[in-house]
């Protein structure tokens, strides 16, 4: 059961990196970026292809792919998002999904459908003792790591003025630029920073997780749903939302495999029934 | 100070602005009062460059005799533009202290406030400055709208009805801040239905009605035709 849970806390970890970008996207742009899963899966290939073909070891993946991917963000952000915010959401809605086919494609043309291997970084090769059970090494890393990185999210933006500036500009951006804030300059940088912690995730995901080029379409749905139970644009309750949805589909795995896989729905039409702004959403952002 | 030429304005195919022209000097304190709907905050937002969003407006306004008709709203902030929304924008996100420190200091307009100043000048924003804004109480909130352009060094201050559903304590002390900055040599531009009040703290005032300006007055004339004015603006 413990262990179970820790699965769940484990496989919550990527909802909850994944959420965390998706969210200060949101809020800062206004976008439901559906391209963020491909993304997610451009870094665990990009970490595939830095080995493969560079000879590059998982250690500089993780530390060289995301900054990467995330200037690819802002380049995409720069082209063509900026030009299509202004339009109806529609229009962005549309790119990011088109966008995500078009990455999905271009990879299973390259290396076909089937999952690519990837393995462990040797120093976390082994297992753990953590008491009452042991566990692989590298779960225990990557929830660690996972953690470490929503914590310093979350200190960066409840405690410097970049982070402020973001806070204002989710909330009423508007209002921030009457102010004297150039909100404009902040979108860019945001924007590339979610697309960078999603493919942080997919560097992460590669040694555990099948890689292969549906991998992002098929985890994004379920951090849509956590993204909303979190409530839209607030990022505390993304990352609350992620662990929470790990931890419930592991132990329904476990209890009800029945329904493990619509578990996360019905979860999220409950809180939604209970809190129509999500747990840590206000009402305001649908204004 | 401020100079607004021709000034029209639209929601979609709605006029709400025509032809606004009008002045406020520096060191002034000028009163926008008309009704309901007349086209008051669609003025301040123009001036403050929000209107693009919701429709066309044409005519020119400048600013310390620079044209700012085309700047976006942050490149008039840093003009010295100091915007008071009439929902007092306060963040809920931000600490009471943060909403204070968002907008950065603008250069060589007037002496900003520092932070101690607007704390010595309004202790319950000290006493809160760790909870969220939006926890203060209107009044508070209202002086924590001011307090936040004052600390900006603003040189023109929008400010949208400051005083609407306020105690008349604080209307008071609103008054009193308002003289404060504008003895330290601050332009004010205030909406304001309470032209009692109007005439205590204002040199000018303009009356705006579905859109134009139709008389222009002095504060003898608003004191003379207080009853008169207050049954027009239906208070
Ligand atoms: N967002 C909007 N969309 C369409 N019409 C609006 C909007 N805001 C204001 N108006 C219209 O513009 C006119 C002026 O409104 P406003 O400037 O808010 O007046 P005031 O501040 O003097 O009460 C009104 O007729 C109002 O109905
Ligand atoms: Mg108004």
């Amino acid at each position: 059961m413990l262990q179970q849970a820790f699965n769940g806390l484990v496989g919550g970890a990527f909802y909850a990196l994944l959420a965390l970008g998706l969210s200060v996207i949101f809020g800062m742009l206004g976008v439901v970026n559906l391209a963020h899963g491909a993304f997610y899966m451009l870094g665990a290939f990009g970490a595939f292809v830095a080995l493969d073909s560079f000879g590059l070891n998982f250690w500089l993946s993780l530390l060289l792919v995301p900054p990467l991917l995330g200037v690819a963000g802002i380049v995409l952000e720069r082209l063509f998002i900026r030009r299509l915010t202004p339009l109806d959401p529609l229009y962005n809605f549309l790119f990011t999904f088109g966008l995500a086919l078009i990455l999905q494609d271009l990879v299973k043309r390259e290396y076909g459908v089937s999952s690519q291997p990837y393995p462990r970084p040797p120093a976390l090769d082994g297992t753990v003792d953590l008491g009452l059970f042991t566990y692989p090494a590298y779960q225990v890393f990557v929830l660690g790591v996972s953690v470490l990185m929503c914590v310093v999210v979350w200190v960066v933006l409840t405690r410097t003025r970049v982070g402020m500036i973001v806070r204002a500009a989710t909330e009423r951006p508007e209002l921030t630029g009457a102010l004297g804030i150039d909100v404009g300059r902040w979108v860019t940088p945001v924007f590339g920073f979610g697309i960078a912690l999603a493919a942080f995730a997919g560097v992460l995901a590669a040694p555990m997780r099948a890689v292969n080029p549906l991998m992002g379409a098929d985890l994004i749905i379920t951090v849509f749903a956590v993204v909303v139970i979190g409530g839209l644009g607030s990022v505390f309750g993304s990352v609350a939302a992620g662990f929470a949805v790990g931890l419930v589909s592991a132990l329904g795995n476990l209890y009800v495999p029945a329904l493990s896989q619509i578990l996360v729905f019905i979860l999220m039409a409950v809180v939604l029934l209970w809190r129509p702004a999500g747990l840590f959403g206000r009402e305001e952002a649908f204004r | 100070m401020l100079r607004v030429d021709r000034l029209s304005a639209w929601y979609g195919e709605a006029q709400a602005l025509r032809e606004v022209s009008m002045r406020v000097d520096e060191g002034e304190i000028v009163t926008l009062v008309g009704r309901n709907g007349a086209g008051k905050t669609t003025l301040l937002r123009c001036l403050m460059g929000l209107h693009g969003s919701y429709g066309r407006t044409t005519g020119t306004v400048s600013l310390a005799d620079e044209d700012i008709t085309g700047l976006a709203p942050h490149r008039r902030a840093r003009r010295g533009l100091g915007f008071v929304p009439d929902d007092r924008g306060v963040y809920a996100t931000l600490s009471v202290e943060e909403n204070l420190l968002l907008p950065p200091v603008t250069k060589g307009s007037q002496e900003p406030w520092s932070l101690k100043r607007v704390y010595e000048t309004f202790p319950p924003l000290r006493e809160r400055r760790r909870f969220p804004g939006t926890k203060l109480s209107g009044g508070e909130q209202q002086m924590l709208a001011l307090a936040r352009v004052l600390r900006t060094g603003a040189r023109l201050l929008l400010c949208d009805e400051p005083t609407e559903g306020l105690s008349p304590l604080i209307v008071q002390q609103i008054g009193e801040i308002l003289r404060e900055v504008k003895a330290a040599g601050v332009t004010v531009l205030l909406i304001e239905q309470n032209v009692h009040f109007a005439a205590t703290v204002a040199d000018r005032h303009y009356l705006l009605a579905e859109g134009r300006i139709v008389e222009s007055l002095d504060n003898d004339q608003v004191r003379e035709r207080e009853h008169e004015l207050l049954e027009y603006l239906g208070i």
